[in-house]
């Protein structure tokens, strides 16, 4: 490169984005050994998976927590399990992000107070907390407390970020469940602006109004990218620019640096497929590029997920696999050597244009219901509806997916030739290793600083003080992670989130749904009273997609489909099936828990009295599903099996046996 | 199913016991269309006559426009039941698809909450099947014999077409559910859409002036209708919860004034009529010499007959 001025080069290469894989299983230990190894390979940022117990505020003893202790990511019940996660890691050097959500606030002290103890000042931390409680609602599931005290508790923690960690990203507005839960390119943009206002409005109340635009400047996005990459990243700019308009429109942003869009990614794992699994590498690469291609709206941070995520939970090997892509993308290629390769692009400025305008009726329709609290049901009803179009789309054939529904011989894998172990196996003695660790580090902590550190909270929680202090000193103190969540339940009460399917709309009708009801009708006639069905998520996962869409299909094939949402105790699903009548129930569980969950599911069931067939959904690796079938669940489903007109059918015919 | 099969005999002794563990089986019968003789028997058996008295629970039917906020009105007021250990049976009525036959039950958690409610509590989600906006006849059938086992019976159903209509057929005790701000509800009163309940609830009290407006609107609509026997209270079901009690208190009293054996003498002949006809048509009402010939035959009837029956002399008469 010569020195002069030529506009299609930079003078300087951009520096690469933050490298991060999500990671995080088993034990606090065993993460740091993990985080550390991935740090050597060259990563250059961590990105926290907590298990759902710690992310829904429970404690590895609570019965709710049964089987889900370090299942999809580390087990952090107290100021001990973070010291030991972060062990040998420079708090001072580190970005690190954590996927976390209703108990955001906690583990955000828990980590400041670990680095204040190795002297680092809260000052000099860096890094990101999900904490897009709105999301939690509409497409995740781990909430802890109603909606209002939900975004209070958000409220406070920015209010006090912005103060004390001036560079930590308080709230990762995180449109990517929203794809993930089947959202339109339009719908993602609009409901993540939706979210962030109802945000951004609800800190207003709290501090002062020249520090709006520093809050302003210091919420962030985590956004997805799926494999239509060019309109993907005309998302990405339609989002950059519907974020600056809202910045200087509602809260008077006015300097550059604070209105630009700042996203980290986690691309598409809703389109990776377990059929052909080698195919989602391509896939990944290019969604990669969606969110790398185009200097005015790249990522700040970028996860890959890795080729197996169809089939269980990655090893350490698959997760390098990923880390590699973006190394030859940052290093061996050219991208960040140039300005902006899309400007001036009539392509990408039309489709920008596209979006935005459908994003500006959406954000609209969100506005006619109140905004985004107020509209949670009718966005959820949206998504629902969106990703029910898509699977209908899939069905079809009208949208392809090679090694699905198109191409789908194949040579033998040999990346699956060792069967089982093409994925990491999580042991499952860990859960009571993490529950007698717990409960010897409650006989030792001083228990009256505790006690003392959670009647403040609870009064701030009811006083409106903020919840920050009182948070930091349950944290000094040794409080647990389901003692700090209990004591604001104890205050806000719970909240159970709209299902999404309300009564399901207008009763979609094809060839195929119309033999199903042909069957439904028959073995009804037999069975005296219409087919009923129950469809249930045990345990904590909140992941509701598979569940929502299975009940409305179901419901078109003319089934009476009882369907009551997430967090479910097999005690609830087991007296819900007695009491309903029902003459089949449908489980599903995507965390990686149905070992544990679903025979207890049965024992329940069993204890009530009721004996109705069982057929279990989610990403059930084949040696597990062999186990579940052994111990009397009827029928099996994994991503594998797409067709929603095959597993309805299949259970018509398993109740009319 | 290889479920054993509770018979109509051993339902009967359990109801008669006021064992409620006994409900799921019972709701499995009065559902079957197989064994429709068998649920005759069960109705004739737990009849007033073969009783020797009326059916002692409460039946309350709670009716009101999508979004009023019944379910969560409804799982307070089990929750302050059940802390009194009061049972309560719930039928929770959803339409079905007219087209697919199908229905999406979602009401039941919104009722029961969280944890597991435990034998005096009974929650059955029910499609109100080729019925649309009515009940299906197993409904009927279901709150009076529930209520010889359960101190209290709900019936909630989404007010929408007949159903409110029909539900006033069923219980001792009507209570309409209207929420602030929406005055669809109270349009179809002053239309006579809906019938005039019992007692009128605005819901979501917590939400202040709305909630306000809408008891000033509500008591000047009852007024214009002359409905002045018309209860009217304002409750908020989400926690700290208002007005619960009040409500029960007021529930309490409304069926300690009430001629019992009047009123169900009076839902039962309705609910016989509304059975002929969905089982004969409107074809049948002809061969009796129409509604008021059928209604006078109704009046004219044996006061002890349970439903079935009823409905079976009737049909004797068309053929």
């Amino acid at each position: 490169m010569s020195g002069k001025r030529e506009p299609h080069r930079l003078a300087q290469p951009d520096p690469p984005w933050l490298m991060r894989t999500y990671a995080g299983h088993s034990t606090a230990q065993a993460s740091n050994e993990l985080y550390r190894s991935n740090l050597a390979k060259g990563q250059t940022g961590l990105s926290v998976a907590f298990d759902l117990p710690t992310q829904t505020g429970y404690d590895a003893d609570d019965p709710l927590a049964r089987g889900e202790v370090g299942k999809v990511g580390v087990p952090i019940a107290h100021i001990g399990d973070m010291r030991t996660l972060f062990d040998g890691i420079d708090l001072a050097q580190m970005n690190t992000s954590m996927t976390i959500n209703a108990t955001a606030a906690w583990l955000l002290a828990l980590y400041i107070v670990v680095a204040e103890e190795r002297g680092v000042a809260a000052t000099a931390l860096q890094g990101t907390t999900q904490n897009d409680i709105l999301k939690e609602f509409l497409a995740r599931g781990t909430y802890a407390f109603p909606p209002g005290p939900s975004l209070r508790l958000t409220a406070d923690m920015i209010a006090y970020t912005v103060e004390h960690v001036p560079s930590w990203n308080p709230v990762n507005i995180c449109s990517y469940h929203l794809q993930e839960a089947g959202a339109t390119a339009v719908q993602e943009i609009a409901f993540a602006i939706a979210n962030a206002t109802a945000v951004l409005d609800a800190v207003r109340e709290r501090v002062a109004e020249e520090r709006m635009a520093a809050v302003f400047g210091r919420i962030s996005f985590f956004v997805n990218a799926g494999v239509r990459f060019i309109e993907e990243h005309a998302k990405l700019r339609a989002l950059a620019q519907l974020w600056e308009e809202l910045g200087r429109s509602r809260y008077g942003v006015e300097d550059p640096g604070l209105l630009r869009l700042r996203y980290g990614v986690q691309v598409n794992s809703l389109g990776l497929t377990e059929a052909q699994p080698e195919n989602n590498l391509q896939r990944i690469v290019l969604e990669a590029l969606a969110v790398t291609l185009g200097r005015n709206a790249r990522a700040r941070a970028v996860q890959l997920p890795a080729w197996n995520e169809a089939l269980g939970l990655p090893r350490p090997w698959d997760q390098q696999w990923s880390l590699r892509i973006q190394q030859v993308l940052a290093f061996e290629t050219d991208l960040l050597e140039y300005p902006d390769i899309f400007e001036g692009s009539l392509v990408i400025e039309g489709l920008v244009a596209e979006l935005v305008d459908g994003a500006r009726g959406e954000l609209a329709r969100v506005a006619e219901h109140g905004g985004a609290v107020d509209a949670v049901d009718y966005m959820k009803a949206a998504l629902v509806e969106s990703n029910r179009a898509r699977l209908r789309r899939i069905e079809s054939g009208e949208q392809v997916v090679v090694g699905v529904n198109r191409y789908t011989d194949s040579e033998p894998s040999p990346l699956q030739a060792d069967g089982a172990s093409a994925f990491l196996t999580v042991d499952s003695s860990h859960e009571q290793a993490q529950i007698d660790a717990l409960q010897s580090w409650r006989r030792e902590r001083d228990d009256a600083a505790v006690a003392s550190a959670l009647e403040q909270l609870a009064e701030a929680a009811q006083d409106g003080t903020n919840l920050m202090h009182a948070t930091l000193l349950a944290a000094r103190a040794g409080a647990t992670t389901g003692e700090w969540a209990g004591s604001l339940r104890e205050v806000f009460g719970s909240y159970r989130a709209p299902t999404g399917v309300g009564d399901g709309g207008p009763a979609i009708t094809t060839a195929k749904i119309e033999e199903l009801r042909e069957n439904v009708a028959r073995a009804s006639e037999r069975l005296g009273r219409r087919l009923k069905m129950l469809v249930a998520k045990p345990g904590l996962d909140g992941h509701s997609n598979g569940a929502e869409q299975l009940a409305l299909y179901a419901r078109d094939a003319g089934i009476e489909v009882v369907y009551e949402g997430i967090r479910l105790t097999p005690e609830e699903i087991a007296a819900s099936a007695l009491e309903e009548g029902v003459h089949v129930v449908g489980l599903s569980i995507l965390s990686g828990s149905h070992r544990e969950l679903v025979p207890a599911v049965l024992a329940a069931m069993a204890q009530a009295g009721v004996e109705v067939p069982v057929v279990v959904g989610g990403i059930i690796p084949d040696a597990d599903a062999a186990e579940l079938l052994r111990e009397g669940v009827s029928a099996v489903y994994t991503p594998k099996d797409y067709e929603l007109s095959s597993i309805v059918g299949e259970i018509v015919e398993i109740v009319a046996r | 199913m290889s479920q054993r099969i509770a018979t109509a005999q051993e339902l009967v002794g359990r109801l008669r016991r006021r064992d409620v563990s006994a409900a799921p089986a019972t709701l499995n019968l009065l559902e079957d269309e197989n064994r429709r003789s068998e649920a005759s028997a069960l109705m004739a058996a737990l009849s007033p006559g073969a009783l020797g008295a009326e059916a002692p629970g409460h039946i309350i039917g709670l009716t009101g426009p999508p979004g009023a906020g019944k379910s969560t009105l409804l799982g307070a007021l089990v929750s302050a039941w059940r802390g009194s250990d009061r049972s309560v049976a719930v039928l929770a009525v959803d339409p079905s698809s007219k087209r697919s036959g199908g229905a999406l039950l979602g009401d039941r958690i919104r009722i029961a909450g969280s944890g597991v409610g435990g034998p005096g509590r009974f929650i059955r989600s029910m499609a109100a099947r080729e019925r649309v906006g009515g009940l299906a006849p197993a409904t009927r059938a279901a709150a009076q014999v529930l209520a010889v086992a359960f101190d209290l019976v709900v019936v909630e159903t989404v007010g929408v077409g007949q159903s409110e209509t029909e539900v006033g057929d069923l219980a001792d005790t009507v209570v309409v559910v209207l929420q602030p701000g929406a005055g669809d509800g109270l349009q179809y009163l002053k239309a006579g859409v809906m019938e005039i309940p019992d007692l009128l609830v605005v819901a979501k009290a917590d939400l202040g002036g709305p909630a306000q407006a809408a008891l000033r609107d509500a008591r000047s609509t009852l007024a214009v209708l002359g409905a002045g026997a018309t209860g009217l209270l304002a409750v908020s079901a989400l926690p700290p919860t208002q007005g619960i009690d009040e409500l029960i208190a007021w529930l309490d009293e409304h069926r300690a004034g009430l001629d019992l054996g009047a009123r169900r003498l009076q839902t039962r002949r309705a609910g016989a009529l509304a059975d002929f006809i969905s089982e004969y048509g409107e074809r049948g009402l002809r061969a009796l010499g129409g509604r008021r010939a059928a209604e006078q035959a109704l009046l004219e009837s044996d006061r002890d007959l349970d439903g079935p029956s009823l409905v079976a002399s009737l049909g004797a008469q068309v053929v």
